[in-house]
């Protein structure tokens, strides 16, 4: 299913593709004596796709925590969309975040809320749109995720799978233009951890969605980094992608709070040739 | 000990934010105006059972404990008045309050903690909602507004159970109870029995979402988060109810 353009022009910060949409430079976090992220510098270009790896712990939720400003480093600087973050009041990031959606782990959906009102929870919420024309895009963004007829159920009524969706429709129905996956496929069978893959490829090639993937899965890492989404008429196919592809999704590692590879798919594996924390992550999964 | 004051010190000044945040949300946009009619029904219709069946058997027991004292001076016809003095001004404010402590805040408390430990409130934030005004504030104004009128009601309640007692066991007259009601009501107490749950709710909102707010640790944080709801919440409601009394007693007598 296509869904709809944006009526509204693009703003500039994000009008051109390759331009610089995240950016992290020398950050720091430290909880209590712990240093959770120590000078992690790192830069998302538009449409592109960042893949963070590395153990429990190591930092990788906290990086997408420190997007949405859901907490704020220590030191360093933190660009999002052309604005510095790391600085601003609760109520300036409140309008950043309008270009920010994030699906948590286990998908923390409203329990008390239908699929229909979690989905819709922004449009309904917190904008003047109309109820039917809320809707309206709600059948068309759970359309797109192959969830149309679930609409009415409760969060509690669905598979782990279908809940992971239904988060990820949840942070695209306002169109932002940038996604965070927090772990989106972690304990999902591999069939339906292919669904999920599926619909962050869909949302980068045909929506032009930036995104950061943080999963400690390397098989849903490697297919989100080497397959593609392309349109056959009404048909939407995820297909091994093209070299020049594959290599604009970027895998960075981070191990203890430090980033001990930035790279793409192919560099990835050249480089547990030679380094044995890679090579022991790469071989354990 | 050190360590223990830190933590001490931490947990006034982070409730002493969500204080100020949510009366601030009341006076300021965005207001969630459904939200809040919600928990009006929740707080309000749904603690009516047990608000009025505390109230009741309170003024009931009331009148058969104070019958038989009075009885020793020949004055049983005076039921009424010490069932009325007791349930207005003391009794149904501070029982109405400990109903709704260890019904609403510790329900407050489970609901805000599991979606703490869930992420549904850090997923809240990612939508551009500020948590303390879609959750907190219809709470905690609910809570403040709707504790006078269960007050009022559990009052009314208590009445009647102390009349029933007093005309099926002590054998007072139906007509004799209900002047001494009247007669032992001064203004100044019918005040006392209103203006006092209001900070009662007040606190039962603020502790209860606050502690719900502070959850860590999963499952089982939820389960100590109500617990530590319910006994912060009853204390402070007698702790409260000591310090505003001698207050409204300066302010209305």
């Amino acid at each position: 299913m296509e869904l709809a353009t944006d009526p509204s022009p693009p703003s500039p910060a994000h009008a051109d593709t390759d331009e610089p949409i995240v950016v992290f430079d020398n950050v720091t976090l430290a909880f209590d004596e712990k240093v959770v992220l120590r000078d992690v510098s790192f830069m998302l270009r538009t449409g592109h796709t960042k893949i963070f790896l590395g153990a429990s712990g190591s930092g990788k939720s906290t990086v997408l925590k420190l997007i949405v400003g859901l907490l704020r480093p220590d030191s360093g600087a933190i660009m999002v969309n052309g604005e510095r973050i790391d600085t601003m009041t609760e109520v300036g990031l409140m309008k950043v975040r309008d270009d920010l959606g994030m699906v948590f782990q286990e998908g923390a959906l409203f329990d008390s809320l239908t699929v229909a009102e979690n989905v819709g929870y922004k449009l309904y919420e917190e904008t003047d749109m109309p109820l039917d024309e809320g809707r309206a895009r709600v059948q068309e963004v759970l359309g797109f995720i192959g969830l149309a007829e679930f609409i009415d159920r409760m969060p509690s009524e669905l598979s782990g799978g279908q809940r992971r969706r239904v988060a990820i429709a949840r942070a695209m129905a306002f169109k932002p233009r940038i996604l965070l996956y927090d772990e989106a496929t972690t304990g999902l069978d591999p069939i339906t951890a292919d669904t999920v893959d599926d619909e962050i490829i869909k949302l980068r090639d045909l929506e032009n969605v930036s995104s950061i993937v943080v999963t400690h899965q390397l098989r849903d890492a490697f297919r989100v980094a080497t397959h593609e989404a392309v349109r056959l008429g009404d048909r939407v196919d995820v297909v091994l992608a093209d070299a020049q592809k594959a290599e604009e999704a970027e895998f960075i590692m981070l191990k203890d709070g430090r980033i001990a590879f930035e790279g793409n798919a192919g560099e990835i594996r050249e480089a547990a040739r030679t380094d044995p924390y890679i090579k022991a992550f790469l071989s354990s999964h | 000990m050190e360590h223990w004051l830190k933590g001490a010190v931490l947990e006034v000044q982070e409730y002493s934010r969500l204080t100020a945040a949510s009366v601030r949300g009341v006076f300021s946009r965005p207001f969630y105006f459904r939200d809040v009619v919600e928990q009006f029904e929740t707080i309000g219709i749904g603690s009516l059972t047990v608000v009025l069946l505390t109230g009741f058997f309170t003024g009931a027991a009331l009148a058969l404990q104070s019958g038989m004292t009075l009885d020793q001076f020949g004055a049983r016809s005076l039921v009424g008045r010490l069932v009325s003095a007791s349930m207005i001004k003391e009794l149904g404010p501070v029982l109405t309050g400990l109903m709704l402590a260890g019904r609403v805040g510790s329900g407050m408390a489970a609901e805000l903690g599991s979606m703490m430990v869930t992420d549904q409130i850090n997923a809240l934030r990612a939508l551009g909602t500020d948590p303390v005004r879609k959750l907190v504030v219809p709470r905690v104004l609910a809570c403040f507004l709707m504790a006078p009128v269960l007050t009022v009601m559990s009052d009314a309640s208590g009445l009647i159970g102390g009349w029933l007692i007093a005309v099926v066991n002590l054998n007072v007259a139906s007509g004799v109870y209900w002047k001494s009601v009247t007669d032992a009501l001064y203004l100044g107490d019918a005040w006392m029995g209103v203006i006092k749950p209001f900070f009662l709710g007040f606190v039962i909102g603020t502790i209860g979402c606050h502690v719900g707010l502070r959850t860590r640790g999963g499952t089982q944080g939820v389960g100590r988060a109500t617990t530590n709801a319910v006994v912060a919440a009853s204390v402070g409601v007698i702790a409260v109810d000591f310090f505003v009394t001698p207050l409204l007693i300066e302010l209305l007598y």
